[in-house]
């Protein structure tokens, strides 16, 4: 898997825990969904985890959990498929402030979305990494100035410029 | 895999143009006649083999095998009406496509 | 003094009826541009397979056809300025082959660019205020509005502004571009219903409450396609402040709902049907709840500065008649027609909403050629203040000019064949491309619409018939939402040959309803047949003004029925 930070490839931090494997002591590491509650049980306040979790996962889901957690992966199963998007606002907007990561066949192309709804990383796999060049990430990263929306994370907003050149 | 039944040719459509092409003897041609025939089970393999090596070659997209039948020049000729439209052009518009000369008909 | 004022400043001749970009509008169209010149670099280059490149290609409206590559143009809300129409002109004989097809959904469809060419495409369209963002893919749609919009006499409010302001905000959206289907929404701010509103994702309609605010009424669930659907409400009134907040609702509801297991149950209106409606409004007013409004939270002024641009062009006061119509309509009975079947009433005194259609007997429904186009440029510069307008039905309208002025334009436009008195009548038929141009289809239909077109070539015989709407798709999908035609055909595939399947009783208004099966398919020479039976039918037993819908729906589907099944055993040749 290669990982993309700022439109850059980085060396991963973290590791992901096959369910199989006992928590560890110290270290980044990600757990799946169904062992959070347990890991939220049993590790101390300092322990840094996150958790990777289905696109269809409910935010409810992991609301009690969120102030525990350093990192929220979500998975994409198919780049075609949005639902990551609205989840990780859906985070985002549940105050989630760590680092939220997307996770799958993402392609360079969808970097602004995932930048704009909260995302902070992307995590894909080699073969498509050897494809996609660092460039192409960071060229799709500034491929637009600005966005018509308002309130997504990222470029500035053109409702936000247009209001403060009015009220100006 | 499905019962082969009549010859076939590889259709596809050329990637930077659109046009659509069939796999002849030396590569890719705009003309069906000069169309390589499959007329059995293993040469249809075949040539869906290397339309699948060309897809990845990023030469042609959307590939796929079509029946033909076997005129007396020996030039195949595609069954189905979707495939008849594709080899001429737009039945409304005679004076477009292939039918009209265009491409290499 | 904003940056808009200026930009128009430098233009003093355009006209203002449409919006006109400003300085961010103009960046990002241009940005989009580049990108998809990036995009297609990488496809050739192999950095982007065919399958990671298609949903990019077709949220620009690429499309892969039967003979060539497709590129979809959005005409947003259906408004054209002479130039933008010139420009389009231009591109058919530079990159295509001279003609261009109007889509029911305010859309121009060029039939055979080159892959390598369409970012030099797109660039001269930037270069005009224009666009292909979002007239295809997953994502939202090219916002359609009624046609008649600002001019209509029935209208509440222009719903251009909102069209408009719904454009930007769908354009490129972080979160709403990968949905699990397309989603296209309409608006309409009149009495009567001229964009089928009832037959989209979302159909907003622009309504006032007892206080005297505006607000929309909003609809979803709406589609056509292989199961069609007509809208339900899910907001009664929304104020104009929370509509973004309230679709946004929606939209997070089906990106996070919707079906992803089969392409087609993604729509929304599967949802909406599978759920019921109560469980949809439910869900969106929980999200809504939940939201931070005050992101949303509409600017007045944001919303007053893209109303301003469709302000009313410099009207002459004039009467409300004109004794030159009067007397040419006396002198030239081919005019009178053309102004008694094309024309209508103006909310203007003295001025009139002229229907071009593309509909000529026997011709390709929405097509027009490069020259076609410039006549129509030139006619709109001449008695129109520059402004065309793209139907749903298909045609063009030249929404304002002067009575005073019809014959003249008459006369241009009868030298460019564009004079086809037959809107609404029943060669006024709405088609897809159906299998001359589409990889989808399963059967022709444009060739069914001539053959149609040509049994009632004589027009007083249309005229006796009234309005009748014909509507033909290539297939299931609907494109030539044969659903909502009173008589609708839909093109299949049986036993290797093209099959017809007719319908009667669709509506695509305020009153909408599907059409209802008339019985097994017939071959393509004898849909033609078929029609004249119906047709006949209607004739002999409508009442004192009842259109073909309302004697359909006064008699029932079961006369009908009986009458082919009749003709049938008589040994009549259907
Ligand atoms: C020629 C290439 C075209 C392709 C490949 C195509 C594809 C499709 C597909 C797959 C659907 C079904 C969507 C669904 O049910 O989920 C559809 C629906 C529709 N299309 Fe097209 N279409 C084409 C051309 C057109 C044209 C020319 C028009 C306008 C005249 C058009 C307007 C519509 C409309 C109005 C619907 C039905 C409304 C709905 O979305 O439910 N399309 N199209
Ligand atoms: S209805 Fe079918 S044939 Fe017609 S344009 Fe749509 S997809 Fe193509």
């Amino acid at each position: 898997m290669a990982l993309i930070s700022d439109g850059r490839f980085i060396e991963d931090a973290w590791r992901r825990l096959a369910d199989e494997e006992a928590l560890p002591k110290s270290g980044k590491f990600i757990v799946s969904l169904p062992r959070l509650e347990h890991a939220v049980e049993v590790l101390g306040p300092t322990a840094t985890f996150g958790v990777i979790v289905p696109n269809t996962t409910e935010p409810s889901a992991l609301i009690a959990a969120l102030p525990r957690l350093d990192l929220i992966s979500i998975a994409f199963p198919a780049f075609a498929d949005g639902r990551g998007f609205s989840l990780a606002r859906l985070l985002r907007r549940a105050q989630f402030k760590g680092e939220l990561r997307a996770s799958g066949r993402l392609v360079a192309d969808q970097y602004p979305h995932a930048i704009g709804c909260g995302f902070d990383t992307i995590e894909i796999p080699d073969d498509l990494a050897d494809r996609q060049d660092e460039e192409q990430w960071r060229a799709a990263l500034n491929a637009y100035s600005m966005s018509y929306q308002r309130g997504y994370a990222g470029r500035g907003s053109i409702l936000e410029a247009r209001r403060k050149a009015v009220r100006s | 895999m499905p019962v082969f039944k009549h010859p076939q040719i590889l259709i596809a459509s050329n990637l930077t143009d659109g046009e659509v092409v069939f796999l002849g003897s030396s590569g890719w041609e705009r003309d069906h006649r000069r169309a390589r025939v499959a007329r059995k089970a293993e040469e249809a393999t075949a040539l869906e083999a290397l339309g699948k090596r060309d897809i990845s070659a990023n030469h042609v997209v959307d590939v796929y095998l079509a029946d033909v039948e076997i005129g007396s020049d020996g030039a195949p000729t595609p069954l189905h009406y979707r495939e008849k439209m594709r080899v001429k052009g737009p039945s409304v518009r005679l004076d477009l496509g292939k039918q009209a000369g265009e491409g290499a008909l | 003094m904003t940056a808009v004022d200026l930009r128009v400043a430098q233009r003093p001749n355009a006209p203002m009826t449409t919006y006109r970009y400003d300085e961010y509008d103009a960046a990002f169209v241009s940005e989009r541009v580049a990108e998809f010149r990036e995009q297609v670099n990488r496809r050739l280059s192999g950095a982007l397979t065919e399958e990671e490149f298609r949903p990019f290609r077709l949220m620009n409206g690429l499309y892969l056809q039967l003979h060539a590559y497709m590129l979809r143009v959005a005409i947003p809300y259906g408004t054209l300025t002479a130039r933008q129409m010139r420009r389009l002109a231009d591109i058919a004989d530079k990159w295509d082959k001279g003609y261009g097809h109007f889509t029911t959904r305010q859309n121009l469809q060029y039939n055979w660019p080159k892959l390598v060419d369409t970012p030099d495409i797109l660039e001269s369209l930037a270069d005009v205020e224009m666009h292909a963002i979002q007239t295809s893919g997953n994502c939202i749609r090219n916002v359609t509005a009624d046609h008649f919009a600002g001019v209509a006499p029935d209208e509440i409010e222009d719903p251009r502004p909102t069209a408009e302001f719904l454009r930007q905000w769908s354009s490129l959206h972080s979160e709403f571009s990968f949905l699990p289907r397309k989603f296209k929404i309409a608006v309409t701010g009149a009495e009567h219903d001229r964009a089928a509103i009832l037959v989209h994702d979302i159909g907003l309609r622009i309504v006032k409450n007892d206080e005297g605010e505006i607000g929309y009424q909003v609809v979803v669930g709406g589609g056509l396609g292989r199961s069609p659907f007509i809208g339900k409400v899910v907001g009664d009134f929304v104020p104009r402040e929370d509509l973004l907040a309230f679709l946004e609702a929606i939209l997070r509801v089906y990106n996070r709902f919707g079906r992803r297991d089969n392409k087609y149950k993604a729509r929304v209106k599967i949802l909406v049907h599978e759920k019921g409606i109560d469980e949809i409004r439910a869900a969106v007013e929980a999200e809504f709840a939940a939201m931070d409004r005050s992101v949303f939270a509409h600017d007045p002024e944001e919303f007053e500065r893209i109303a301003a641009f469709f302000a009313p062009p410099p009207y002459e006061s004039l009467p409300a008649t004109s004794a030159l119509l009067r007397a040419a309509k006396l002198e030239t009975p081919a005019f009178a027609n053309f102004v008694d079947v094309n024309v209508g009433a103006h909310k203007i005194p003295g001025y009139a909403i002229v229907t071009v259609s593309l509909k000529p007997i026997g011709g390709v429904p929405g097509d027009a050629t490069s020259d076609q186009m410039r006549v129509l440029a030139d006619a709109s510069e001449r008695f129109g203040f520059g402004e065309l307008r793209v139907s749903h039905e298909q045609n063009i309208i030249l929404p304002h000019v002067r009575q005073d002025d019809l014959f003249a334009l008459w006369s241009m436009l009868d030298a460019a064949s564009l004079a086809t008195a037959n809107a609404g009548l029943v060669s006024d038929i709405i088609s897809c491309p159906g299998l001359d141009y589409c990889s989808l289809a399963t059967a022709r239909s444009i060739p069914i619409a001539q053959a149609i077109s040509k049994r009632f070539s004589d027009m007083s015989r249309q005229r006796r018939i009234g309005k009748l709407g014909v509507k033909i798709s290539g297939c299931i999908n609907a494109c030539g939402h044969h659903h909502v035609g009173a008589i609708g055909i839909l093109g299949l595939e049986k036993k290797g040959q093209e099959s017809y399947q007719i319908t009667l009783g669709g509506d695509p208004t305020f009153s909408a309803s599907i059409g209802e099966i008339l019985g097994p398919g017939v071959t393509a020479e004898q849909v033609p047949d078929v029609v004249e039976h119906l047709v006949d039918y209607y004739l002999a037993e409508r009442e004192e003004g009842e259109a073909f819908i309302d004697t359909w729906r006064r008699i029932g589907h079961a006369r009908f029925k009986d009458v082919l099944r009749r003709e049938g055993e008589d040994g009549a040749d259907i």
